[in-house]
């Protein structure tokens, strides 16, 4: 895989470090930055918001148009599993315990066969 | 209208961060747990060592970025390729702590603990604490993210290892099970409280936006989705909510007076 003579698992150790380093850079450029911001001022608000629309915008891709192996699932089953979850959340009274259980549980099933 | 979480009543730092380490013992810790089951028998169909598992939970500590680095690698990805992709889809995780820390900040603290306490930032820390946070008084607010993020930063490395022993005895629908407990979590944490119009639009927009700008650019659609979908969220938020001093929608009555304890 590589041409030069680096064990494998040494590539492995430095494909882990980038990783940390590549996502810590994230994290410490946070600390930095939140440091020179008030606690109630209108950024810290907009950054919020980007943030909701931002996850929002991950979580939906992630059920519409996964990438990794949720794509053994159909578009239909992960709909269904999706509806199923948002049904028991609003029939027990906006609980997140029983609307994960409930969705992940309809998906196991409907793959099992 | 939303449900609320309940309200709570701490009085010390103490009291606090046990309150942070129960509410995350709970159904976060249960996620939590799961998708790094699930993460440890992906290690373990790479071929990596159960070091290499645990260590990348350890230092990388977000989810979407490690499924990402193990792909990657299996698929033959250079060095730099993997430090850009990793770099861009955690790249998320910088708007959480610029919106987090400022509320949580501390006098008395020193600087290195922020630096420290950001490792345990990722979507379930923040989704839970931000929930949270406008019952807690300013002063108690980093003691809560302690405990909260502290329990499922450091149960993750133990549920990796698990998973990486177990992944033989997982079934494939089961795992597959693992991966869409994430997506479906957060879908409903965001409707836990829906009180605030800037956090109902943004949260629309963007789940229109991604999938939609992710067809255009899968390596873009994420930054373009939370800047244009929470800009435009945020305007016209502040126009449903009226000029409010401070920028803040409704306030409840608890954060009201955290407001006038923190001028103090």
């Amino acid at each position: 895989m590589n041409g030069f003579d680096i064990p494998e698992w040494a590539i492995i150790w430095a494909a882990i470090a980038v990783s940390g380093l590549a996502t810590y850079a994230s994290r410490f450029l946070g600390v930095i930055f939140s440091g020179r911001v008030r606690a109630d001022g209108k950024l810290v608000e907009w950054v919020a918001s980007v943030t909701y629309a931002l996850l929002a915008g991950l979580v939906a891709r992630m059920i519409i148009l996964p990438i990794g192996s949720l794509n053994a699932a159909t578009d239909w089953m992960r709909l269904a599993a999706t509806a199923a979850g948002l049904a028991a959340f609003f029939a027990f009274g906006r609980s997140v315990a029983a609307g994960v259980i409930t969705g992940t549980l309809a998906l196991i099933i409907m793959l099992w066969q | 209208m939303s449900k609320p979480l309940p309200p709570v009543n701490c009085n010390t730092e103490r009291e606090a961060m046990w309150l942070g380490v129960r509410e995350a013992s709970k159904v976060p810790a249960f996620i939590m747990s799961a998708s790094f089951i699930g993460f440890g028998s992906m290690v373990y169909d790479a071929g990596w060592t159960v070091h290499h598992g645990v260590v990348t939970t350890l230092t990388t500590w977000a989810l979407p970025g490690q499924i990402m680095l193990v792909e990657m690698f299996n698929a033959g990805a250079p060095l730099l390729a993997i430090a850009i992709s990793i770099g861009m889809i955690n790249a998320r995780i910088f708007p959480m702590v610029v919106s987090l820390l400022p509320v949580v900040r501390k006098p008395g603290i020193p600087a290195w603990v922020y630096f420290v306490i950001v490792n345990a930032i990722a979507v379930t820390t923040w989704m839970g604490v931000m929930l949270r946070i406008p019952y807690l008084k300013p002063e108690h607010r980093f003691s809560y993210l302690l405990g909260y993020g502290g329990l499922l930063w450091s149960i993750s490395p133990f549920f990796t290892a698990i998973g990486f022993f177990l992944s033989d005895m997982v079934p494939r629908p089961v795992s597959i099970g693992l991966v869409f407990l994430n997506p479906l979590y957060f879908t409903l944490l965001f409707l836990v409280d829906l009180k605030k119009p800037t956090k109902v639009i943004a949260l629309v927009l963007g789940a229109i936006l991604g999938p939609l700008l992710f067809l255009f650019s899968s390596d873009w659609s994420l930054l373009l989705t939370g800047i244009i979908g929470g800009t435009a969220a945020y305007f016209l938020g502040q126009r449903i909510d009226g000029p409010t001093e401070g920028g803040q929608g409704q306030k409840t009555p608890d954060e009201a007076l955290n407001q006038t304890e923190s001028a103090n």
